[in-house]
């Protein structure tokens, strides 16, 4: 009891002084905690800085062994040639259209059939949702060779059309996942007072539970968008070097930094990147919020 | 609804499931249950390329595969990188989000993180966003060898000589964690972030109360309240220490060089199919890959059954 009382009331004491004078003291710690999350913020922020401001720079200048100083002047040419040379915008444009409609699909057929799954007892549904999930422990490397033989045989080698159909059935185990979870847990007065009231399964679906499901089709939404974006191996797989008018960003800008050395136009490369990772950081600063608590949802559950 | 009886609500209701299943189904077969089927097919076979013709060879692709100095390299890298990375990742992760929540001490008796908390987290968390492929393209510049590349000229203001970061056999596979660990910290932050804000504040208020300094708070209070999402996240790196794919062939020397000091088992799955159209000989090393994470993942399973603390 005595042993108890004494560090209670210095605490108590403590904690009217404000600081909690432990722990090395709270101006030791709260410099050494500032100093640690600066370096780290500077770790984080430094290389996509100096990608930016590379981008200005000559070759002496990115080679003079001042590689460290601002540009002399900012000179907007190698942005020019970037755009011109790398096919940036073409490969930008590629992988919006494609993760628009791989991203609606998944979202669309995920949503259908985690539904039913969900609530509808039929034969048969334990083993499809088992065969989904069981998808969520197989890496994508297993099947690259017979999958390349699949989209070859279907004739979809090289196309839009094969990726997009391809990221669907990938990002299905994990959607269908979580969603069927998702609809599991809404409440089923709604769902029956709406059959009650003559609307039909369909209608209930996307009337009803669709909207009240939401905040889980935001999320997973979020995360497929991000996972579709950030896709590089199904691309240089499904998207041979022939079919280069059809390649998405991720594999442009790795090509980009293997020819900038041939050709040694180092303002170019840096150029092309800065054009990949600005849009991404808009987009990120407007709704990091949501990208946040999407994308670790999806690890949370 | 007896069965054997179709009436019209029963027949609507049966259509309704099948017109809603029909098309995911058979999407999710086509271009996964069955490639991934014939991938185990393919590696019993000598199939090279897309060629139609091939002949089953048995387990020799395997036999080939043990006696595979490249392979066994790749087995021993897996073996480095989830031994180091979800373990340093997630110390800096704890540390960090330590201190964004609860490390600003407490202000009118409750526990606030650090002065300028919600701006770090954006900061931290940006990487994440970021394609694999651009983090690689990024990082080859400023880990170039030369005195010129952003990290050595930093090193410089304080007299280290170049390193060579990725061309230096023994360091380039540590390069390549210290990379995937930069790009990991900042998405656990924000999950350790959530883990702690779910745990009721008064419990480090309390102990905070009854004297526990930072380290005991960190140590012994913090992190087994949150245990539970530390495992998530273990298991979460851990999964990601068997993929590495994009990392590697953007950022490595040679892909998986100098020398084969970095490479990884997709790494090698994909050459092997893509560089030489080995498809059989590439799809027994996938086989073998996903042995090696199905076994890991239910040895997981059984070491971190705990009790997880209600709260």
């Amino acid at each position: 009891m005595a042993t108890q009382t004494v560090p209670l009331k210095t605490a108590r004491a403590g904690a009217r002084r404000r600081p909690p004078a432990r722990g090395g003291g709270p101006g030791v710690f709260g410099g050494l905690a500032h100093a640690a999350l600066f370096i780290w913020t500077i770790l984080t922020i430094a290389p996509i800085v100096y990608t930016f401001l590379s981008s200005f720079k000559t070759n002496a200048e990115l080679f003079g062994g001042k590689s460290l100083a601002l540009p002399e002047n900012f000179h907007w040419d190698a942005w020019g040639r970037a755009w011109e040379k790398s096919h940036i915008g073409q490969y930008m444009l590629n992988t919006v259209i494609v993760v628009a409609l791989s991203t609606f699909f998944t979202m669309m057929l995920g949503s259908m059939a985690a539904y039913v799954l969900a609530r509808y007892r039929f034969p048969g549904n334990r083993l499809i949702y088992v065969l989904f999930v069981a998808g969520l422990s197989i890496p994508p490397f297993l099947a690259l060779s017979s999958l390349y033989k699949v989209v070859d045989n279907l004739g979809l080698l090289g196309t839009h059309t094969g990726v997009v159909l391809v990221y669907v059935a990938y990002s299905l185990p994990f959607t269908v996942f979580f969603l069927a979870a998702f609809f599991k847990a809404l409440p089923d007065t709604v769902a029956e007072a709406a059959v009650m009231d003559g609307a039909s399964h369909t209608r209930t679906f996307f009337q009803i539970m669709m909207p009240m499901a939401r905040p889980g089709l935001i999320s997973i939404t979020i995360f497929n968008v991000i996972g579709q974006w950030n896709q590089y191996l199904l691309p240089i797989v499904l998207l041979p070097g022939d079919k280069q008018d059809k390649w998405l960003i991720t594999q442009g800008i790795a090509n980009i930094s293997t020819s900038a050395g041939y050709e040694a136009d180092w303002a170019a490369l840096f150029a092309a990147l800065s054009m990949a990772i600005i849009p991404i950081m808009i987009v990120y600063v407007i709704f990091q919020r949501q990208i946040q608590s999407g994308l670790t949802a999806g690890v949370g559950k | 609804m007896r069965h054997g009886k179709l009436t019209p609500p029963v027949l609507r209701r049966y259509g309704f499931i099948l017109a809603f299943l029909i098309l995911p189904v058979a999407l999710y077969i086509v271009f996964f249950v069955s490639p991934n089927l014939q991938a185990v097919q393919l590696a019993f076979t000598n199939s090279r390329g897309i060629s139609p013709t091939f002949d089953y060879v048995g387990f020799e692709n395997f036999t080939k595969l043990f006696e595979d100095g490249v392979f066994w390299a790749a087995v021993r890298h897996h073996g480095v990188i989830l031994l180091a990375m979800p373990l340093i990742a997630l110390f800096i992760a704890l540390f960090f989000s330590f201190l964004l929540n609860l490390g600003g001490g407490q202000s009118n008796g409750r526990m606030t993180g650090v002065w300028g908390s919600p701006f770090y987290k954006v900061v931290f968390f940006f990487p994440q966003v970021l394609a694999v492929a651009i983090v690689g393209v990024l990082f080859q510049a400023v880990l170039r060898p030369d005195k010129d590349g952003i990290l050595n000229s930093a090193l410089g203001l304080v007299g280290i000589d170049p390193i060579g970061w990725l061309i230096d056999p023994n360091l380039a596979l540590w390069t390549i964690i210290g990379v995937a660990v930069w790009q990991a910290v900042g998405f656990y932050v924000v999950l350790f972030s959530a883990g702690m804000a779910s745990v009721p504040k008064e419990i480090f208020e309390a102990a905070a109360l009854d004297g526990a300094g930072r380290f005991t708070l960190f140590f012994r209070v913090t992190i087994p309240l949150i245990w539970n999402t530390v495992q998530v996240g273990w298991v979460y790196l851990c999964i990601a220490a068997f993929d590495c794919f994009a990392l590697v062939q953007v950022l490595s020397v040679d892909r998986g060089g100098p020398d084969n000091s970095t490479t990884v088992l997709p790494l090698e799955i994909w050459r092997q199919a893509f560089t030489y159209y080995k498809f059989g000989y590439s799809s027994a090393m996938g086989v073998a890959l996903v042995f090696m994470v199905l076994t890991f993942a239910a040895l997981t399973l059984r070491v971190t059954r705990r009790e997880r603390i209600e709260f």
